[in-house]
């Protein structure tokens, strides 16, 4: 049975229209106009326990909503979700006692506390056994390498570093389900893989339940074997990251070097398309439905003396952008 | 830890962080003395002037003044949290008051006990002795008692204030001075018995926001004088529970609220 179930859930955000002017806001006392933003439309979703599920869209598309109710601090308009059998905004404190969540765009701890002073509220908070707190924090002060900061108000920390003592914050109580929306903005490039690390360690050897958001598909690629697209708030589609490159097209690319001194004068017939000509570099995406790579590369070497080949997927991110788009390669 | 330890906990929290900013904490402690002191020396004033306010004698004024500081001072230390709730909700902080598997009740009460607030306190509880002196009243027991009780109604009741007040935050974070009104409104309007005042006045401060319950119906027990709306005596003594009522309700219109909680975007 799926840990996570979402049925259906929609919420609508009812925004008071502020209207210019003085007169505007005496007039705004008696009767409001509200506006409405559609934030999700009918999410169905089901998370399997122990999966690590990567949620991804543009930007408004729903994703934080979704961990807010998920998370039991917004009550849906419509529909139902549910994670281990409980409706997060109706058993509130049950529901996250077994729950970590990362913002990455706002903190959880004590601004103007030391982080360990923030841990210790933390280990009241959770109730947490004092052997257990000891434990975890050791394990997570050495792999998010926090031993230099324990003693640092929050305020003071960097970005990187306030988003590496989050998300120990977040495990602290060791949760059997992880919410990260967008852990990994503004990491550098060694706090993203320590940050990674943890999120692979704690899911393997765990088997923590992980809903990660991110705009960063290195994350999804290095992490996740499944992703959730959302857009206008609608699943847009579920599946593998190589299923997500299929819906949006077959495509492959092939990168051809040509030899010293030889230039390109077009297809001249070749079953493929231009991506990119940059002097010597030529990048041609084909269908392997169509014609094999093989193939292509011979007819091509034909015709081009060529130095160097390569035949890859194309970026993800470029996937990851049509798909938004909604538009077909 | 169950909710009373963390309260303290949260607390303890609370106010050494006061502590570090020592200079602003004296200040600020000063500061709610002198205002509250320049009130009651405009009362002496008045009362130097026309001898009696009608009818009430000043030590008779004293009682109702000290006891409506101190509940006053009581309440709004407690209900600190639920002050500050516009720029939790503004900004979208309450989030995680939700993330956590406290009552958030528990947790905005934790959030800030205003310490400041030992100026209005020092205050009141100099007033009520200042009424006894005058007064030489021959309490018992159970006159005690009840002045006792009618200052916990009292800060409950305050607190209650507090609460609506936070709680009203969830549905708009602008507009809010008219529920200060009350709160700060309340406590002025207090201060005085209320006979004093117009009907509808004295009708609002006793069914809507009970404050008649905590002040004047009671006190006149104490005081052992007629009360003008010619209550018994046993419903003038229960009175002061009309405070911890009107808290009960104010937390069941926080969890309705705290459902309509809508965040923040980013
Ligand atoms: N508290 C709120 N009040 C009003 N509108 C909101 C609120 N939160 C979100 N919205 C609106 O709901 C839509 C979805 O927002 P959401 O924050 O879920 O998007 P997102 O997918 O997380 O985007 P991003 O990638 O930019 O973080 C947006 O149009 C946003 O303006
Ligand atoms: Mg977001």
């Amino acid at each position: 049975m799926s840990q996570i179930v979402v049925e259906s859930l929609t919420k609508v955000f009812r925004i008071a229209e502020r209207r210019a002017g003085l007169r505007g806001a005496l007039a705004g006392l008696v009767r409001r106009r509200n506006r409405e933003v559609r934030a999700l439309d009918g999410v169905c979703f089901q998370v399997g326990r122990g999966e690590l599920v990567g949620y991804i869209g543009p930007n408004g598309a729903g994703k934080s909503t979704t961990v807010k109710v998920l998370s039991g601090i917004l009550v849906p308009t419509s529909g139902t979700c549910e994670v281990d059998g409980r409706i997060p905004w109706r058993d509130r404190r049950a529901h996250v006692r077994n729950l970590g969540v990362v913002f990455g765009q706002r903190t959880q701890l004590w601004w103007d506390l030391p982080v360990v002073e923030s841990f210790e509220l933390l280990r009241d908070l959770y109730a947490i056994p004092a052997d257990r707190f000891r434990a975890v924090g050791d394990e997570l002060t050495r792999r998010l390498d926090l031993g230099g900061l324990l003693n640092v108000p929050v305020r003071q920390l960097s970005l990187g570093q306030r988003m590496r003592c989050d998300l120990a914050a977040a495990l602290l109580h060791e949760p059997g389900v992880l919410f990260l929306d967008e852990p990994t903005i503004g990491l550098d490039a060694a706090s993203k893989l320590a940050m990674r690390e943890v999120v692979r360690t704690i899911n393997r050897e765990q088997g923590v339940t992980v809903i990660l958001t991110t705009h960063d598909m290195d994350d999804i690629e290095s992490l996740c074997q499944r992703v959730l697209v959302v857009a206008e708030g609608k699943i847009l589609c579920d599946g593998s990251l190589a299923s997500l490159r299929r819906t949006v097209s077959s495509e492959r690319h092939l990168i051809v070097d040509l030899a010293e001194g030889i230039s390109w004068n077009g297809l001249d017939g070749l079953p493929a398309r231009e991506v990119e000509v940059a002097g010597g570099r030529v990048r041609l995406g084909f269908d392997p439905e169509n014609v094999a790579a093989a193939e292509l590369i011979g007819r091509l070497t034909a015709r081009y003396p060529v130095r160097d080949l390569l035949v890859e997927n194309p970026p993800i991110e470029e996937v990851i952008a049509k798909l938004y788009a909604g538009g077909k390669a | 830890m169950n909710e009373a330890r963390l309260y303290i906990r949260l607390l303890e929290t609370s106010i050494r962080s006061q502590l570090q900013y020592r200079a602003s904490f004296l200040t600020g402690v000063a500061g709610q003395f002198l205002v509250t002191a320049m009130e009651m020396i405009g009362i002496l004033a008045l009362f130097h002037r026309f001898g009696t306010l009608q009818g009430w004698t000043l030590g008779q004024v004293a009682l109702f003044y000290g006891t409506i500081s101190v509940a006053f001072a009581i309440g709004d230390a407690l209900g600190t949290g639920f002050d500050r709730m516009a720029a939790l909700v503004r900004g979208g902080d309450f989030d995680r008051i939700l993330l956590r598997p406290r009552t958030s009740v528990v947790q905005i009460l934790g959030q800030e006990l205003a310490l400041r607030r030992i100026g209005r306190l020092a205050q009141g509880l100099i007033v009520l002795g200042a009424a006894v002196w005058i007064l030489e009243p021959a309490w018992g027991p159970a006159e005690i008692a009840l002045l006792v009780l009618t200052v916990a109604g009292g800060a409950a009741l305050f607190l209650g204030l507090f609460v609506v007040q936070g709680a009203l935050t969830f549905w708009t974070t602008e507009s809010l001075e008219a529920v200060n009104a009350f709160s700060y409104g309340g406590v002025t309007a207090g201060q005085y018995p209320i006979t004093i005042y117009e009907d509808w006045f004295r009708r609002f401060f006793t069914f809507v926001v009970p404050l008649a319950c905590v002040s004047y119906l009671p006190l006149t027990l104490v005081l052992g004088v007629e009360d003008v709306l010619g209550l018994p005596a046993w419903m003038r003594a229960s009175a002061p529970l009309a405070g911890p009522a009107f808290l009960a309700a104010a937390l069941g219109f926080w969890s309705l609220g705290v459902r309509h909680y809508q965040s923040t975007g980013s």
